[in-house]
């Protein structure tokens, strides 16, 4: 093992933002064909670190070294020709583009002028088949699911000669199933002579399938260690310094009087049906979870129970009213909460002050307008208690949203939906993107709004979060409510099963 | 204090930035053609600063600074209407009309005059907002042949119904005047130059503006549609009511441009009413920055520049060259807005993670 060299190492890496330093004297050696996990929480530095060696940021000091030799990259074309690929996060893919064309993309195979299909559909076979996971090349990506999307990045960064491969958060789209099956897919690779830089953030699994783990937190590589060596709760202390929080709620609050009803709703996009006869319940205190993969109708779920989109069948009853017709203030007014899924695409105003973001969506009501007027003192005064209680990292009311961090914008969208004490919230990957310690403060704050009455309904990608605060749990495919199931006993695999439509549940 | 006060220096290099280069560039086209900027330039300001020139100067900014907050509402939810142009042209001759046609004690007169003004560029504005709503037409497309066909309009409706007889040899088309009460005196006379008293209006239309926009929950609403139409649709903003009562405002006011005209000059729409302004209004709003105070700045220095340029015809200097200091004005208002407002972007998230790096260190220290 010592006598080996690595194939990547980098040595003091440094980099610094305004007004913070994401990486900061970071030193990491990546042998050959070995599986390498950093790990650390959102903000550690690790995307930065990941970027700066696939050439897309430069460092402000220190070196990096492929096979022994100094490199400068000085975008991801350099890093490229070094021999190092990265699967994104999100595809970069063309959804009207076949496996084949996606692969060549930006590298086409021109012989005498002319794109040399044969040749490159011939590569990509060998290619996906050497690593145990054939692909059909003339496939249309849109057809693809998930995991199959994710093989065609990677053979694509193979394609373009990569021995040295970063995956970024690649588990963070699949199911259980999935997971298992990009797994045995690296450890092919890794046969196979590949290094494979993995990051990630959900420990299980890095202990699962890495060969060395290095930490990174606060801008610096913590501690590199051996999966033999430690136990998950270790690495989550090693993460956050500190001890990792659970999402376990306590005891039921959950009471009999149903404040959202929602029977055969049905939402129709083009002519297809995306969301079928969804019926559900959900009753003061409770917390009814949905769980499914993206893309399986809760997007539209969400829209129609907000009133951003009208349905094409089924009724909405809020507090025994029915809402199906109503606008959505008229909804907001009438007590229901939204967290959006998308932090700055829906749910703030980034350019404006934080007092004027308290008051996106309660424009309406007191403290924060009189009658047709602005009460600015009153949404100034409003915004300094939510702060305060929800803890926003923040110099005060009239900094902008977009000087935030992701876990603080997040904490004030959680904090204004929270403070206005609505009857039914609707939450949408609250805790999506943000660090452990603000995942904790959400979780609490979602507790303790469920003992005070609140019924919340919890659209999730993390099966650990809702499984563990959900008191009903359903499960979404193709735009059904597929299964009802208990939390208290169900386990992610079976979840998994549902979600891709493998199991077919009779307890709903 | 001193890092608001740099934010606050660093806006002011917006206008100063502009007016600098508007007149480096157009002494660079004055060299090129021959002539001598500085001698130029020095006439143009001892013109512009005589006391009729600064009056007249007000006078004309008056209706650019009307069509300024005309545009600059719809800007601010990104709403163009480019149709500015149209909507005052037919409210002028239609309230002109109206007002010729009806009598009414002074104060009344006037108001009736604006009320039938604003009705018709409100209306004119709203068949755009109806088909945005409606139909999806976007407002740039359906106003701007709205401005054709009201330039049509307003031709055919002068000519075949609304002109009063000719008499004598008199050859300009108009409108019958509109009697005394429906005019408004001068509010002073400074230098043979009448100060027109809609000067006030336009004062007072600007703070309704203001208002509007910083201090109402509707003004709320219009700004965060601007900002994020989906996190404003979330929160309960309905972007149709939004577009379409945005639009009716936008009109009304711009049916006000010719107001200032109408009741302390022509007291007729005639074939030589100001044209072009509505387009002139675009360009101010821009260079205002889409607030009542840039653009009331903004029309102040359009208006004085070309009054000022008037000098330039006796001085044998083509007064074109103006135009182009207008164009560098306006680009480089637009491309500093830009960079300013980076920069300024920058030093807050610096500011802000300073700050709160500081916040969790004493919470750590207290914890601890």
């Amino acid at each position: 093992m010592a006598e080996r060299a690595p194939t990547v190492e980098l040595k003091g890496i440094t980099k610094t933002f305004p007004g913070v330093v994401a990486n900061d004297d970071v030193n990491l050696a990546v042998f050959p064909a070995e599986i390498h996990a950093v790990v650390g929480e959102n903000g550690a530095g690790k995307s930065t670190l990941m970027k700066i060696l696939y050439g897309m940021l430069r460092p402000d000091g220190g070196t990096i070294r492929v096979d022994g030799r100094v490199v400068r990259f000085r975008s991801p074309k350099d890093a490229i020709a070094a021999g190092i690929g990265m699967v994104h996060q999100h595809f970069m893919l063309a959804a009207n583009f076949t496996v084949l064309e996606n692969v060549v993309l930006g590298s086409e195979p021109a012989r005498a002028g002319a794109l040399d299909f044969v040749g490159a559909r011939a590569r990509i076979r060998e290619l996906s088949e050497t690593h145990g996971a054939p692909l059909d090349p003339d496939r249309v990506t849109e057809d693809l699911a998930v995991g199959e999307r994710q093989r065609v990045e990677i053979v694509k960064v193979l394609y373009r000669g990569a021995r040295i491969l970063i995956l970024d958060e690649p588990t963070s789209v699949l199911v259980p199933q999935e997971v298992e099956e990009l797994f045995r897919n690296l450890r092919e690779l890794k046969g196979h002579g590949v290094t494979i830089i993995f990051i990630s953030h959900k420990l299980d699994e890095v202990l699962e399938i890495a060969d060395s783990i290095t930490v990174v937190r606060d801008g610096h590589a913590v501690a590199t260690v051996k999966p033999e060596d430690v136990t998950a709760r270790q690495l989550a202390e090693l993460m956050v310094g500190s001890e990792l929080p659970t999402p376990e709620t306590r005891e039921s609050t959950v009471t009999e009087e149903v404040v959202l009803s929602v029977r055969g709703l049905g939402v129709r996009v083009e002519g297809r049906r995306v969301l079928e006869e969804a019926n559900f319940d959900i009753h003061r205190g409770e917390i009814v979870g949905i769980a499914g993969v993206e893309g399986n109708g809760q997007r539209q779920l969400v829209e129609a129970l907000m009133g951003l989109r009208k349905p094409d069948e089924g009724i909405i009853e809020l507090a025994g009213v029915d809402v199906t017709l109503w606008p959505t203030r008229a909804r907001r007014e009438g007590g229901l909460g939204y967290i959006p899924e998308d932090r700055q695409g829906r749910g703030l105003l980034l350019p404006s002050p934080l007092w004027e973001n308290t008051m996106l969506g309660h424009q309406t009501i007191d403290p924060f307008s009189r009658g047709p007027w602005v009460n600015r003192g009153g949404a100034h005064r409003r915004t300094e208690e939510l702060i305060r209680e929800y803890n926003v990292m923040t110099p005060g009311p009239d900094t902008s949203a977009l000087a935030l961090s992701g876990g603080n914008q997040q904490k004030l969208i959680v904090g204004r939906e929270m403070i206005a004490e609505p009857k039914v919230l609707i939450a949408a990957q609250p805790t999506r993107g943000i660090d452990v310690g603000a995942q904790a403060a959400v979780w609490e704050q979602i507790r303790r709004a469920r003992a005070a009455g609140l019924a919340l309904l919890l659209i999730s990608a993390d099966l650990e979060e809702l499984i563990g605060l959900s008191d009903t749990l359903y499960v979404i495919f193709r735009g059904r409510l597929v299964a009802k199931v208990d939390p208290a006993t169900v386990t992610p695999e079976e979840l998994g099963s549902y979600m891709t439509g493998a199991r077919e549940a009779a307890s709903a | 204090m001193s890092k608001r006060f740099r934010i606050r220096l660093l806006w002011l290099l917006v206008p100063v930035s502009a007016v600098v280069l508007a007149f480096g560039v157009s002494s660079l086209v004055l060299i090129a053609i021959g002539e001598n900027p500085i001698s130029a330039f020095r006439s143009m300001f001892r013109y512009g600063s005589q006391q009729n020139s600064l009056v007249s100067t007000v006078n004309r900014a008056v209706p650019l600074y009307v069509a300024g907050l005309a545009v600059a509402i719809g800007f601010k939810m990104n709403l163009f209407n480019i149709g500015v142009e149209g909507q005052y042209r037919l409210a002028a001759l239609l309230s002109a009309a109206a007002g010729a046609a009806v009598v009414l004690p002074a104060p009344l007169h006037v108001a009736f005059i604006m009320l039938v003004a604003m009705a018709v560029g409100a209306g004119w504005a709203g068949i755009a907002g109806v088909l945005k709503v409606k139909r999806g037409v976007h407002e740039v497309v359906s106003t701007i042949m709205l401005n054709s066909i009201a330039t049509g309009v307003t031709a055919y409706l002068l000519a075949n119904y609304l002109r009063k007889p000719r008499v004598g040899s008199e050859l300009l088309l108009a409108t019958h005047p509109i009697p005394a009460s429906g005019q408004l005196p001068p509010l002073a006379v400074i230098g043979g130059e009448e100060l027109r008293s809609f000067v006030l209006i336009a004062v007072a239309l600007g703070v309704l503006v203001y208002v509007l926009i910083w201090r109402t929950r509707f003004g709320y609403d219009l700004r965060a549609s601007g900002i994020n139409p989906d996190a404003a649709r979330a929160s309960g903003a309905d972007p149709n009511r939004m577009i379409l009562t945005t639009m009716l405002i936008s009109g009304a006011i711009a049916g006000l441009i010719g107001m200032g005209d109408l009741f302390g000059f022509f007291h007729a729409y005639t074939l030589d009413f100001p044209v072009g302004l509505g387009f002139d209004g675009i360009a101010v709003a821009l260079v205002g920055l889409n607030h009542p105070v840039g653009i009331a700045i903004a029309a102040m220095v359009f208006s004085w520049v070309d009054r000022a340029a008037q000098i330039l015809d006796l001085e044998g200097v083509p007064k074109e060259v103006i135009i182009i200091t207008k164009g560098v004005i306006i680009l480089s208002v637009v491309i500093a807005y830009e960079v300013v407002r980076r920069l300024v972007q920058a030093q807050e998230v610096k500011n802000a993670a300073e700050e709160t790096r500081r916040l969790e260190e004493r919470e750590e220290a207290v914890a601890a």
